[in-house]
């Protein structure tokens, strides 16, 4: 199944990614060239058999719920690139 | 006069017990080995140069230490600085462990030779012009070249356990959920974990005994089953080591790597084990296919964090916050990350999402339940680490998937969430070889084992050739 410039760009929109148009092509038959190879997956018949997500039978690890000190806000903004009025300050949601 | 080349840590905190060395003239030797050799290794990315009680480490770029830079090799993390310590560090501060520096990485640890890292490549310290391996690259070149006594990697499909062969030391990669993740920059949060990289297996169990165990800020965690034992057996007698056939002789191994490997499988039979044939037909085959499906998958979630808004890079736009965004991210992540995000994007999208995916899902439950099968005959399985030695820097660097296939003979078992240990058990064109030995899940302590007592008989010596 041939990947199409569609699909790079439809997949770039939803991973947030601004690829210029210069590019679209070459990453289109990388991807392509990736997913053909992975793709061998599809070869088996599991129809029967269980997905596994988590390499442990882990089931409900649970923790008191207790208040605990969390990062005082001065610290939580001194990665900050833009910091304003003590919190992250952004271009506006949708032009 | 401190050999830093030949010093193993146990040696080292003998030195430091003993008081025949001070911790400040101990750290000073590594800093000077460093400024010696790192230009040329590039393990580094940065050097502290702490000193203090006990034996210095090295930590991958990608383990968060509080007021020390961490990168995990992205230009998007340039200039971070964390304000919390991840749990690995913590532990090793707590047992007075000081900082030398953190280590060079393939971008968010993808890659196989840190050519993937966005601040140059480190080169193996056996021959300048290869690879070290990756994404633990810095880390096990730093140990190889005498850098540091030792140091903490990551491994997702081989990151610790590929370098640690291509570079001749030692590496771990635990059973999944023994070691905490907290802290540690995310790639695939189903694989991800932190292990020691040494120059001996004593070495290697002492750090594990040392990091391991539950921590109640990473869920995922579970208490050791029981206490990390330092090795001293000298014989495997009673030991079952299965070969499976596959993960011996699948395409692409390399006939001289293959010959060292069936060399220190004879001298294990020498030691006592019994040595017999198992199979694994699927997971070898299937297991490349699967991880690179469930890693990219993992990882486009996990890389959604990077935004430009709370640390990290920052575009300059003049659009709106999505512009911001998109524009953050093609600028910061490199091809690798960038390519990784689309593909696992791609496979949980709408209408793909069971054809890919769901059906790695699968074949990963496939490969569990082959690896459990022959675990009932063997205790303890061995495979080449890596298919080849050290490769040459740009060989692999424009071809993807070439570079993906470094990681054939690791993956399978981290899909399964087995321990692999690594050890150097010999050259070809003279280089190191890797022996990769695989254990059931909380395994560690045999694992330790059967590497010790090989080690012993192996003699192989760590520290390069054109540096002794």
């Amino acid at each position: 199944m041939a990947i199409t410039r569609e699909d790079v760009l439809h997949v770039a929109k939803l991973a947030r990614l601004e690829i210029p148009e210069a590019e679209i092509d070459g990453v289109r038959d990388q991807l392509g060239a990736i997913l053909e190879a992975v793709g061998k997956v599809g070869e088996l018949d599991l129809s029967d058999v269980e997905p596994t997500s988590h390499p442990l039978d882990l089931v409900n690890v649970w923790g008191e719920d207790e208040p605990r000190p969390s990062l005082p806000r001065e610290e939580a903004l001194k990665n900050a690139p833009d910091p304003a009025d003590g919190a992250f300050r952004v271009p506006a949601v949708g032009q | 006069m401190i050999d830093t080349l030949r010093l193993t840590a146990e040696e080292a905190a003998g030195l430091l017990e003993r008081g025949e060395v001070s911790g400040k003239d101990l750290a000073r030797a590594y800093t000077e080995a460093i400024e010696a050799r790192d230009d040329e290794v590039h393990a580094y990315l940065r050097v502290t140069g702490e000193s203090g009680e006990g034996v210095p480490i090295a930590l991958k770029d990608c383990i968060t230490t509080k007021g020390v830079e961490t990168t995990a090799g992205s230009r998007i993390l340039e200039g971070y600085v964390p304000v919390f310590d991840s749990t690995v560090a913590a532990r090793c501060k707590e047992a007075g462990l000081p900082l030398l520096g953190k280590t060079n990485m393939d971008e968010f640890a993808m890659g196989s030779s840190t050519e993937n890292s966005a601040f140059g490549p480190s080169r193996n310290p056996w021959d300048p012009e290869r690879v070290p391996g990756g994404s633990s690259g810095g880390s096990a070149a730093a140990v190889a070249a005498g850098l540091a006594p030792w140091a903490l990697g990551s491994d997702t499909g081989g990151s610790i356990k590929q370098p640690a062969a291509l570079c001749g030391v030692v590496g771990l990669r635990p059973t999944y959920g023994t070691v905490s993740r907290y802290g540690i920059v995310a790639f695939a949060s189903s694989l991800d974990q932190v292990g020691p990289i040494t120059k001996t297996i004593r070495d290697n169990a002492l750090l594990y005994r040392l990091i391991g165990g539950r921590d109640p800020c990473d869920s995922t965690t579970v208490e050791l089953s029981e206490p990390v034992a330092i090795p001293d057996a000298e014989d495997l007698k009673g030991v079952r080591i299965g070969i499976p056939k596959e993960l011996n002789e699948t395409e692409g191994i390399a006939p001289g790597v293959s010959e060292v490997v069936q060399a220190s499988i004879r001298l294990a039979e020498e030691l006592g084990a019994e040595v017999g044939e198992t199979r694994l037909p699927r997971s070898v085959e299937y297991g490349l296919s699967c991880y690179y499906l469930i890693a990219p998958a993992e990882a486009s979630s996990n890389l959604a964090r990077y935004d430009g808004v709370r640390y990290g890079h920052r575009a300059e736009v003049d659009g709106d916050l999505t512009a911001l965004y998109e524009r953050t991210r093609w600028e910061g992540f490199g091809a690798e990350p960038k390519r990784r995000i689309m593909l696992g994007t791609y496979a949980l999208s709408a209408g793909y999402y069971e054809a890919y995916y769901g059906q790695a899902q699968k074949v990963r439950t496939v490969i569990k339940d082959e690896f459990a099968a022959a675990f009932e005959d063997f205790d303890v399985l061995v495979s080449p680490t890596s298919p080849t030695v050290a490769f040459k820097i740009g060989e692999k660097a424009e071809n993807p998937l070439a570079m993906y296939l470094s990681d054939v003979l690791t993956i399978p078992p981290n899909m399964a969430g087995l321990p692999g240990l690594s050890i150097p058990c010999g050259l070809s064109e003279g280089l190191p070889v890797g022996l990769q030995l695989i254990g059931p899940q909380f395994s560690e302590n045999l694992l330790f084992r059967v590497g010790h007592a090989l080690e012993r008989v192996l003699g192989f010596d760590y520290v390069p050739e054109r540096l002794r």
